[in-house]
């Protein structure tokens, strides 16, 4: 059996985030996804003959409010460059791109991790480019392109190799998600490719008093925050029982890219050797520079708006709530600002925040939609939550009010009224019933009284039997009250 | 009956009644018929097509409805230009059976003037070349001497226009592909600033060194076709806002002399010229003298590092803007490949002539990772440096004057073999498209074989309202743009 290996992963991103613009990037092509193949494209997105590219400008602004969100450097002069390579999902055998110019750089993000810290991860730039189509090779002996996504914009997010575990690098991940959906720049489905992930994964290994690295591999085909995480955790054990067994490390060109196969939960290797290429990158002559200037700079600073890791410190701060609590709440946008809109209402925070998250959101889930939509106007939800505050319906009838109020949003008093729903805390009606219980039930009574094997048992049956015979109306917490002080009376 | 009338003056006759449209189309269709079995100047010809148009123009003439100022007028455009009728080759087996789906900028302005498009003109491969040889389709011949070149790379709207095939013609202009077969053939050929004219639909081969300018037998018809041209269009980038650059009416004060006219001249430059084209130069810049212009001596410190520069510039641009032509989307696919790296290589080996290969792999290796420093970017400070060079000149005078080419029109087969003699056939033009500035060539002799000899005017950028009152003076008092050549059909 090996010593305990002493070793720090590295992970470092490449990301790539689908702009959810009007149109593509360099042409009038409506951005709509599916469609037959081909149907979805223009001479300038197949590359044709003469055809010129024209900046999308709404692109270029979501790229600069993104970049703000991830505190970068925003450049006030950029330019675009041509990337050359061959391959047939590229209409033009080049990508219009950005080089050495990006539109910002040196940034940061900040992650709130599960126990509660925050860690930061450096953003070493964003830039913007145009995405290529799509080869298949499932129709028979021969591929086919579909270049319906050609030239739809990119905005491509290069990290520091900032991140230390599989789990962090997921919780980036689904942070950048978060933002980029609060910023409403893109619809971030992974499953659909709007967000894709590159880690580049390797490990510093401390033996014998030295620090071993070994090769980067760059995992691929990531469709899903589980699959970064499990990949990168794979790779991480695949690379320390390969250093163990063959020492190899870190060389000049043995960067490795690596490809996550689902099924079988492995990295597959793809490509063995980085291929020395040479993308001949120059600026491109057929779109003119990118000048920002202060007023076009405020003006995209001003749609900025609060972002998720701050309304998540906001609420806490604000409304007493949990750290989990408050992520919860933030995951989305449109799901924080119903809770304030519900809690400006006059609603308790953290009994309209259990309200959200317990039933809200099973029934938003249920309906594909988000809380917000279910049809509830937020001050017939803060009157729900008012009446339960006050005792007047139990746990159990608010969530079958909540259901019936998102089929209907009728007010909740009505719902409670019309469905018997409504508890009884008049103390007086309630001790007539449960005296009539403790006479009814002597058996009972008296195991409680002497103190016996079922005693606790006896006394939930007495509870019960005063709930069934109040018709489910009455108050539980004032019957256990009036139970517990008849009780005591008859045992002394 | 149609012989020797210009653009304008054809144009005024349709509008006026005179003739009509169809008449003037079946004239040019007959013509072409006759001579351009030994011309070589067209690809394709439109016959039905343009019949159909000039019969829509003729209808509109007949109801009294008005009509663009092209009406009924035909042209020829070079073959680099995107019609949806016929094809668009750009000379190259690559592109011989394209066919584009779209049509470029200039095209639906022609088209909006309601001038009639006869035809499309032979050129050298994706406008690389000097004397059309370079063709993957035909030969084109010079109709002064059709053992000899027409000049290049429009080498077939200029045969076209100097045979009277059309009435006016579209080239374009990298290095002097408009200037210098106009030169070698005896008519007008304008570039305009670059910018001046949308490059949407124009089949690039230098993106930042292309425009489009026509080829005429006057500087009046280029003032009418420029007005046509000119203007910003939103799909090309590099297209010129007209608020910081309004179109003028180029016609409008034509006829004006300029007072007072300074010309720079460079004098060992005109020197370099053979003697015959030095001489008319020369002969030419003392008729200016007499209209009271004076000459003022420049110095174009960075002139001789032009031809290297571009061809580093539009060799570079080339080898990117080409790699397009892969078999894969349109155009020729090899029937010999057997993957897709095959489909790539084998296309382009079998589909690209020499001359477009060598200049990509020029560029390419221009561009590449360890050389780019060495060869793009210090070709990028030439370009500034010679761009300096026309500021400083221009400040000092209205416009520099020199030669368009260096010779007349050479012998067919001369220069093949020797790329570097073909190259400095531009050595007079190449520095205008660096600078990015408008140029016009312009009939002002014969050398003793009667081979047309061009003048150069070349101003500052947005200055093409100048030049072009600059050549009609000279035009005003000459008749070298009036010979035409004798044909026999």
């Amino acid at each position: 059996m090996a010593a305990k290996v002493d070793y720090k992963v590295i992970v470092g991103l490449e990301i790539h985030v689908h702009l959810a613009t009007r149109t593509k990037m360099f042409c009038g092509c409506e951005l709509v996804y599916g469609g037959s193949p081909n149907s979805r494209v223009c001479p300038v997105c197949l590359g044709m003959p003469g055809s010129l590219p024209v900046m999308n400008k709404q692109a270029y602004e979501f790229a600069v409010l993104t970049a703000m969100a991830l505190n970068c450097e925003i450049a006030r002069f950029t330019k675009w460059d041509r990337k050359g390579y061959y391959y047939p999902d590229l209409p033009k055998n080049y990508q219009i791109s950005q080089y050495d110019l990006p539109l910002s750089h040196d940034g940061f993000i900040e992650i709130p991790l599960e126990d509660g810290s925050i860690k930061r991860v450096g953003i070493i730039r964003a830039h913007l480019e145009e995405d290529a189509g799509k080869n298949t090779h499932e129709l028979g002996n021969f591929s086919a392109v579909d270049l319906n996504r050609a030239g739809a914009p990119l905005l491509e997010i290069v990290t520091a190799p900032d991140m230390n575990s599989a789990s962090e690098v997921r919780q980036m991940a689904q942070e950048l998600q978060r933002i980029v959906r609060y910023l409403g720049i893109s619809e971030a489905d992974m499953q659909k490719g709007h967000m894709r992930f590159e880690p580049n994964v390797n490990l510093h290994i401390n033996k014998d008093g030295q620090t071993y690295k070994t090769a980067i591999c760059e995992i691929k085909n990531l469709n899903s925050f589980r699959a970064i995480e499990r990949s990168v955790e794979y790779e991480v054990h695949r690379q320390l029982d390969e250093f163990l067994e063959t020492g190899r490390t870190m060389q000049i060109g043995n960067k490795r890219t690596y490809g996550w196969d689902d099924v079988n939960q492995t990295t597959v290797l793809q490509r063995e050797k980085e291929e020395a290429h040479d993308y001949r990158y120059f600026p491109e002559p057929d779109l003119v520079p990118v000048e920002m200037d202060e007023a076009w700079f405020e003006q995209i600073k001003s749609r900025l708006g609060e972002l998720p890791l701050q309304k998540q410190k906001r609420f806490v701060g604000e409304y007493g709530l949990s750290n989990y609590d408050a992520s919860v709440l933030t995951a989305d946008k449109a799901t924080a600002e119903y809770f304030e809109k519900v809690v400006q209402a006059g609603a308790d925070a953290k009994r309209t925040c259990n309200l959200i998250t317990q039933t809200g959101q099973k029934l938003a889930n249920q309906n594909n939609t988000t809380v917000d939509k279910l049809g509830i106007s937020p001050q017939n939800l803060a009157k729900l939550a008012q009446m339960a505050d006050k005792g007047q319906i139990s746990a159990t009838a608010a969530a079958q009010i909540f259901e019936k109020m998102s089929q209907q949003n009728a007010d909740p008093e009505q719902i409670a009224k019309a469905d018997n729903l409504l508890q009884n805390s008049d103390a007086g009606a309630i001790e007539a019933i449960v005296d009539q219980v403790l006479a009814e039930n002597v058996d009972a009574v008296q195991e409680i009284v002497s103190k016996g094997k079922k005693a606790g048992k006896a006394q939930g049956f007495l509870m019960g039997q005063v709930i069934q015979k109040s018709k489910g109306q009455a108050n539980p917490k004032v019957v256990a009250e009036i139970l517990s002080r008849k009780l005591a009376q008859i045992s002394s | 009956m149609l012989q020797g009338l210009n653009a304008i003056q054809l144009r005024n006759n349709i509008r006026d009644g005179q003739i009509t449209s169809r008449e003037a189309v079946e004239w040019t269709l007959e013509r072409i018929a006759n001579l351009d079995p030994g011309i070589g100047a067209y690809l394709s010809v439109f016959a039905d097509k343009a019949m159909d148009q000039a019969r829509v123009v003729d209808a509109k003439i007949a109801a009294g409805k008005p009509v663009g100022p092209l009406a009924g007028m035909p042209i020829a455009i070079k073959d680099n230009m995107c019609y949806v009728e016929g094809l668009t080759t750009c000379g190259s087996k690559i592109l011989a059976n394209f066919k584009p789906p779209y049509n470029a900028h200039a095209v639906e302005k022609l088209l909006a003037a309601d001038a009639v498009i006869v035809g499309k003109t032979n050129m050298d491969e994706f406008a690389m070349g000097s004397s059309t040889e370079n063709s993957g389709l035909q030969k084109t011949v010079n109709p002064w001497d059709t053992s000899r070149v027409p000049g290049g790379s429009s080498g077939g709207s200029a045969a076209a226009m100097a045979a009277g095939m059309c009435f006016a013609a579209l080239g374009t202009d990298t290095g002097g592909s408009i200037r210098q077969p106009a030169s070698l053939c005896g008519i007008v050929g304008l570039k305009p600033t670059y910018g001046r004219i949308s490059r949407y639909g124009l089949v690039a081969y230098g993106s930042s060194l292309d425009q489009i300018g026509p080829l005429t037998s006057c500087v009046e018809d280029a003032a009418l076709l420029l007005g046509v041209l000119a203007g910003h269009d939103e799909r090309d980038s590099t297209s010129v806002d007209e608020r910081m650059a309004p179109v003028p009416d180029y016609l409008g004060e034509l006829g004006k002399p300029i007072d007072e006219l300074k010309i720079a001249i460079v004098p060992e430059l005109i020197d370099k010229a053979e003697a015959s084209v030095r001489d008319a130069a020369k002969a030419a810049l003392e008729l200016y003298k007499k209209f009271g212009a004076t000459l003022v001596e420049v110095q174009m410190p960075h002139f001789d590092y032009s031809i290297a520069a571009y061809y580093v510039i539009a060799t570079a641009e080339a080898s990117s803007n080409l790699a397009r032509y892969d078999g894969c989307h349109y155009g020729y696919r090899s029937p010999h490949a057997h993957d897709y790296i095959e489909v790539y290589s084998k296309s382009r080996a079998e589909g690209f002539g020499a001359e477009v290969k060598r200049r990509i792999m020029l560029g390419t290796f221009a561009l590449s990772s360890g050389y780019y420093d060495a060869y793009y970017l210090k070709a990028l400070k030439v370009r500034n440096l010679i761009r300096q060079d026309y500021t400083n000149a221009f400040a000092k005078a209205d416009c520099l004057m020199m030669p368009v080419a260096p010779t007349t029109a050479f012998k067919l087969g001369e220069k093949t073999d020797d790329p570097l003699q073909m190259y400095l056939a531009d050595v007079y033009t190449i520095a205008v498209n660096l600078a990015g500035v408008p140029g016009v060539s312009i009939p002002c002799g014969f050398d003793e074989k009667r081979l047309p000899i061009g003048l150069q005017i070349i101003g500052p950028a947005f200055s093409e309202d100048k030049l072009l009152r600059i050549g009609r003076m000279f035009e005003s008092k000459t008749d070298y743009h009036k010979q035409r050549p004798t044909l026999q059909g």
